[in-house]
């Protein structure tokens, strides 16, 4: 017999029924909500005469809606966004949901939240109606987002009816180079493979390089499966992963914790196990990255210019995409003056993120006419960063130092670095208008933003070492 | 529940870019109310309209053209409706009349909201596509035969689609009454899960 996968185990081990050959019902072990949709799946479940079947492993958090303006209120600067939040509130309240509100320890990015709160364990089912769900597939947990109608769906069963996904192994074996950082591996994937790259495929990342990954680098990689179009990512749970997990608030402890950990044993691919596809790379070819384009494979060496179209960037994508972002071909990245640098998401806003953004902005300056802004990605993150003297470097430095929340990642029609605005981001997309009308986004890592804040121009960290 | 989908002809949309994102198909400052109504005039919002936040029409885009007035069917290119899961999205194109949706790729979240909205993703290699449309405007009307797996402009190509969203559509189906059926089962399963894994269990 063939060996089997990680995603077949954890398939098979949460394989309710199976409904066709292509479809099973799987069971959900832990369902995320947040305000900008969670309030409507859950008013919706109960004008349905519906109720949410195991309360206890439901968690809700304000992430995407609220303000992240010190002082915040329910009252948001996106206008109706206060309905947003008070929805939410009533219903979880309603439901004797866990909820992170406003003014809780706990609350901050949801896919930051989980594996900080234990929330996310290795060998879990979890679903929230947010894409960057797979994130959270870097603990060994198969994770994924869903829409609001399967929400409504796993809140009221306790399962989702899943197509099942065929697999993907990502291997990257060798080291990535001093100053490399799982955020450019991603950009560097999808700028290979492609935003379709794996289409429709759950990913497990393996390989050396993803071994040497600490979890919120892990964390990182996996963010950005679905920019390749992933069902989901996962890695297998390691050492690391343990260390990582033991001793957080919703982990199991005493004799749970060790059938827990002893079960999690289990969780890799068989040595002989086969997948439908399998990609590989080199970790010594990855260099820092950033994006040039309105998608997020668009990216290309920090050092490196706007390329010419290809196949996967054909002359008119290619020429709508330099429209948008007031560029020519042959543009080197690193000329580019910039408007805005924003520090934040369920991509690089967790506490390593902003001590190595730290490190650079030590002891210097925004450059004149740059907005700079760091928002970390959760409350817990926030405080401890305090505690470590972080937020006095980035505010020092002419950071503004924000509450935690999604915050400018996209423009919900609150805050935004206004039309035509050049910014380096260390988030996620860089769609046409994501962070506001006619705004035009760069991503790249953490340390590329905090250099380029200071140059007051897309640069390379290697560059103010 | 969504309308059942059988067969329908209308008049086809062609919006031939690759990887229109969530984002794109209703900007997030369009979804002001919490619920799922009131989005068919934020669809497309960004590229439909003149200004932001404005109503009006950009006489470029295509929906505003009167070839495509009434149009319930869109041609797109591949890595359609990435980004963002949200079900907006869905809704948007729903409210606004489209019932199908052919491109050569579909986000998988994406897709998977269609089929829950009454909104067949169509799965047709990117080349037939093209070809419609360098047809235009002599084939502005497609058929999607749901029942046949098929879809024509005239001549009728096959598509694949999984049988549980097929099923979903042809009948408007209401899957958590469908899994509802099985609560016991559910119980049970659960009941032996939560001795087999304790530890998963709060």
């Amino acid at each position: 017999m063939t060996g089997l996968t990680l995603f077949e185990k954890l398939w098979r081990r949460h394989l309710v029924a199976a409904i066709d050959a292509a479809t099973g019902l799987l069971l959900i072990d832990r369902i995320l909500l947040h305000e900008r949709t969670g309030g409507v799946a859950l008013r919706s479940l109960a004008e349905a005469g519906r109720s949410v079947v195991m309360p206890h492993h439901v968690f809700a958090t304000m992430d995407h809606i609220v303000d992240t303006l010190p002082g915040r209120t329910d009252r948001t600067l996106m206008p109706t966004g206060t309905a947003f939040i008070t929805t939410l509130r009533e219903e979880a309240n309603r439901n004797g949901l866990r909820l992170f509100d406003l003014d809780d320890a706990g609350q901050g990015i949801v896919h930051v939240i989980s594996p900080e709160q234990g929330i996310v364990l290795p060998g879990l089912t979890l679903v929230c109606p947010d894409s960057h769900t797979c994130t959270q597939g870097a603990l060994g947990a198969l994770a994924w987002g869903i829409g609001s109608s399967e929400a409504e769906h796993a809140l009221a069963t306790g399962t989702l009816r899943v197509r099942k996904p065929k697999t993907m192994r990502v291997t990257i074996d060798g080291a990535l180079g001093a100053g490399v950082t799982a955020k450019d591996l991603a950009l560097h994937l999808l700028a290979r493979f492609g935003s379709d790259g794996a289409k429709g495929h759950v990913v497990e990342y393996a390989g050396a390089a993803v071994r040497a990954l600490p979890i919120e680098g892990r964390l990182t990689l996996c963010n950005l499966a679905t920019e390749f179009s992933a069902f989901s990512a996962i890695i297998a749970p390691d050492e690391t992963t343990v260390d990582y997990v033991r001793g957080r608030t919703f982990a199991p402890a005493g004799a749970a914790w060790d059938a827990a950990v002893a079960a999690w044993g289990d969780l890799n691919s068989d040595p002989d196990a086969v997948f439908d596809a399998e990609l590989a790379v080199d970790a010594a070819d990855v260099r820092p990255m950033v994006t040039w384009g309105t998608n997020p494979q668009q990216a290309v060496a920090i050092d490196g210019a706007v390329p010419g179209p290809s196949a996967r960037d054909p002359a008119a994508a290619h020429a709508r995409a330099l429209d948008y972002m007031g560029l020519a071909e042959g543009q080197k990245l690193a000329d580019l003056p910039i408007g805005g640098a924003f520090i934040g998401s369920c991509t690089n806003a967790r506490l390593s993120d902003l001590r190595r953004a730290a490190a650079i902005l030590d002891g210097r300056q925004v450059a004149p006419g740059v907005r700079a802004i760091c928002v970390p990605g959760s409350t817990a993150v926030k405080r401890q960063a305090e505690a470590e003297g972080i937020d006095a470097i980035f505010r020092a430095a002419g950071f503004e130092w924000r509450e935690s929340g999604c915050s400018m990642c996209f423009f919900a029609g609150g805050e935004s670095f206004g039309p035509g605005e050049r910014v380096i981001s260390s988030t996620n997309r860089n769609f046409e208008s994501r962070q506001g009308p006619g705004t035009r986004t760069h991503l790249a890592a953490p340390e590329v933003v905090a250099a380029s804040a200071i140059a007051g121009r897309i640069a390379d960290p290697a560059e103010l070492a | 529940m969504a309308e059942p989908f059988t067969r329908l002809t209308a008049v086809a949309a062609p919006l031939l870019r690759d990887n229109v994102d969530t984002d794109a198909i209703i900007p997030s400052r369009e979804m002001t109310s919490v619920g799922r109504d009131g989005l068919a005039d934020g669809l497309f919002a960004g590229w439909r309209y003149m200004r932001v936040g404005g109503r009006e029409p950009n006489p470029d885009f295509v929906l505003n053209q009167p070839d495509y007035a009434g149009a319930r069917i869109l041609l797109s290119g591949a890595n359609f409706g990435c980004g963002s899961s949200r079900e907006h999205a869905a809704w948007a194109l729903a409210e606004y009349g489209f019932r199908a949706i052919v491109a050569p790729s579909f986000n998988p979240i994406f897709r998977g909201n269609c089929i829950r909205n009454g909104i067949v993703p169509v799965e047709l290699p990117a080349e037939a596509i093209a070809r419609w449309v360098a047809a235009a405007p002599a084939i502005h009307r497609v058929t999607v035969d749901l029942e046949a797996r098929t879809v024509a402009a005239p001549d009728p190509i096959p598509f694949a689609i999984d049988a549980e969203g097929r099923e979903m559509l042809l009948h408007g189906l209401d899957p958590i009454a469908l899994t509802l059926r099985d609560a016991a089962r559910i119980a049970a399963f659960r009941a032996a899960d939560a001795t087999a894994r304790p530890w998963a269990y709060l």
